[in-house]
């Protein structure tokens, strides 16, 4: 086992892995940029090592800092925590190179989910159903029409330079598809510089459903079920929860086993997430696999009761896994609080707390950073607490979220907790029935403060 | 003087570079005193006028000697010199502090060395790789603060100089 873990990261997950490691009675080095000189993670570390500037660049981001810091102290293995330099290859590959274990997959693995085509083919190639899509860009109106009926109405055209929903547009039926191809092509030009142009099936009314795994350095994974990451704001995860409303033992069964091929595709060895879209008729596609501890990784293990990131170094270590897939035995929800304001379009406000009040009680898991006192630097991500509420039903957990969310009391700075507030009040998401669409037609009432 | 003006007045003193300011008003007395760290700063005569509104005001800022920031676990203490404003010479890197160039060569600078700006003053080694940290100042050694071939991390304290 590691005698000591430098924790590539920051924030709350940083006291996350520090916690896990003084459990195991592993030392903890932390690092620091100057704008973390106060941050908690600092002082519940057994050593911290200032890296460079504010700026990520200049530290979290910095490898030779982070090497040399590792050096200096005598880590024997890097955890990289989620962002920063998480998915990086070319870290992975320098820690490999010092002998220091990076926490997490080999460079291998990183590289053929970082890109997107390459792991589409690996999923094809595995059996794990994709998103269909035409193989190479668009020649004519006339390839676009005959993929359009082998695939099956709706279709969403896409442009490949594309982003911000530029060059985007969905063809209902056969008689649209013409004009919409041109206006496609025209857009895409026009906005990229590229006019090229490929075509997917459109997942109606999707949900975002994720599978959690595990593979050790033996060739076994496993699969911990899903999270129902739908509710998201211009692709960033606002709430997630497990099981999913929408999933069945049998769906789950079928996206469990697909989650394992994919995995197992590529002799995965570490935790991870097969993020899956599925439609309005169950059917799910692959979109992508994070390879990395996740923000929402705490909703599984308060539903099946386990410590990923003690699984995630033990497989590091060498120990083999049980094998065994886990199933949600509670139901869980989170809400990620961040340091922004809500009624002015979520615009991000960092400031000092001043008071501050955290939940407790049954059923609550609070996973923050931040104290009364603490300044919330502007350099980072605004998220500064993970509330998490569990019970027997759903609808026990919406309550205890609700209460929680109550009495959560922070001054100095505005958080989303309202909004949270809100949505917990909401008739549809109580009723579970919610897609990624859910939060663009969610309207804030605006309180009186 | 009011709980919270004192309150007030203890903040801005922490805050500032001020090691001792004593104000009197009347019969009201208050002597404050913070033990610096490190370099001394120039001394600061405050003046005051009656305590109107907040106290912070009323302080004088000190001449603007450059901070050094809190020291690292590994740093040592020293003493601050007698007089004058020095300068610290602050680690750009993370690794290991040497003094010379090699363990039977001479130290690059003692204390009492004058040192030109790109003066090579020390190396500090990260990886195998040995850096040669330059001088950015013209002035003279007063003060070795860290021990030769011990881990130092961005931004930690090395030298203090007393610039030309």
């Amino acid at each position: 086992m590691f005698k000591k873990i430098l924790i590539a990261n920051r924030g709350e997950i940083a006291l996350r892995i520090i916690r896990t490691c003084r459990e195991m009675g592993i030392q903890t080095v932390a690092v620091y940029s100057m704008a973390d000189k106060d941050s908690l993670h600092v002082r519940f570390a057994d050593e911290a090592v200032c890296i460079g500037k504010a700026q990520s660049a200049d530290s979290y981001l910095n490898i030779p800092h982070l090497m040399a810091a590792a050096e200096i102290t005598n880590a024997d293995a890097i955890h990289p925590g989620y962002g920063f330099l998480a998915e990086n290859a070319g870290f992975a590959e320098i820690c490999a190179q010092y002998n220091i274990k990076f926490i997490g997959p080999t460079p291998e693995m990183i590289r053929s989910m970082g890109d997107k085509m390459t792991a589409k083919e690996t999923m094809i190639k595995a059996g794990v159903p994709v998103i269909p899509g035409s193989e190479d860009l668009l020649q004519s109106v006339e390839e676009a029409k005959k993929l359009a009926e082998e695939m099956g109405y709706p279709i969403i055209l896409k442009a490949t330079a594309g982003g911000g929903g530029k060059g985007m547009r969905v063809v209902w039926q056969e008689d649209e598809l013409e004009k919409n191809y041109h206006t496609a092509k025209q857009e895409a030009a026009a906005s990229f510089k590229n006019d090229g142009i490929y075509m997917e099936k459109f997942v109606e009314e999707p949900r975002h459903i994720e599978i959690q795994i595990a593979g050790d350095q033996f060739g076994t994974v496993c699969h911990m079920s899903e999270r129902d990451c739908s509710i998201q704001r211009r692709h960033q995860k606002l709430v997630e929860e497990s099981p999913s409303p929408f999933v069945s033992p049998e769906l789950r069964q079928q996206m469990g086993e697909a989650a394992i091929k994919a995995a197992m595709a590529i002799n995965y060895e570490s935790v991870g997430t097969i993020e899956f879209l599925v439609d309005k008729h169950h059917k799910f596609y692959f979109m992508e696999m994070n390879t990395r501890i996740q923000v929402e990784h705490g909703v599984t293990e308060e539903v099946i009761n386990f410590d990923l990131i003690k699984e995630q170094i033990k497989i590091a270590a060498g120990i083999p896994i049980s094998g065994k897939n886990y199933e949600p035995q509670m139901h869980a929800i989170e809400c990620r609080i961040n340091a922004e304001d809500p009624f002015n379009d979520f615009r991000p406000s960092p400031g000092t707390i001043t008071v501050l009040h955290t939940p407790g009680g049954h059923g609550i898991r609070v996973d923050s950073h931040i104290y009364a006192g603490y300044t919330i630097p502007p350099y980072y991500d605004s998220m500064i607490a993970k509330v998490i509420a569990i019970a027997q039903t759903r609808e026990e957990a919406i309550n205890t979220m609700e209460r929680a969310l109550s009495e959560y009391v922070i001054e100095g700075v505005k958080t989303t907790i309202p909004f949270h507030q809100q949505l917990m009040q909401n008739e549809q998401f109580r009723k579970g029935d919610f897609t990624t669409k859910f939060i663009e037609s969610f309207e804030l009432k605006n309180k009186p403060s | 003087m009011e709980y919270k003006q004192i309150q007030e007045l203890l903040k801005a003193v922490n805050k500032s570079n001020i090691s001792e300011l004593s104000i009197k008003d009347g019969d009201f007395e208050i002597t404050i005193k913070q033990s610096s760290p490190e370099t001394q700063y120039v001394a600061v005569q405050a003046q005051l006028p009656a305590f109107a509104g907040m106290p912070q005001q009323s302080i004088a800022a000190p001449a603007p000697a450059p901070a050094a920031p809190a020291p690292a676990t590994t740093a040592k203490e020293t003493a601050a010199p007698e007089n004058g404003n020095t300068i610290t010479v602050k680690s750009p890197m993370i690794g290991t502090f040497y003094r010379s160039s090699a363990p039977d060569k001479p130290p690059f600078v003692n204390v009492g060395d004058e040192i030109q700006p790109g003066q090579v003053i020390c190396i500090v080694e990260a990886m195998k790789l040995f850096n040669e940290i330059e001088s950015e100042v013209s002035g003279r050694i007063v003060k070795v603060l860290i021990d030769d071939a011990s881990p130092v991390e961005y931004d930690q304290p090395l030298f203090l100089v007393e610039p030309a």
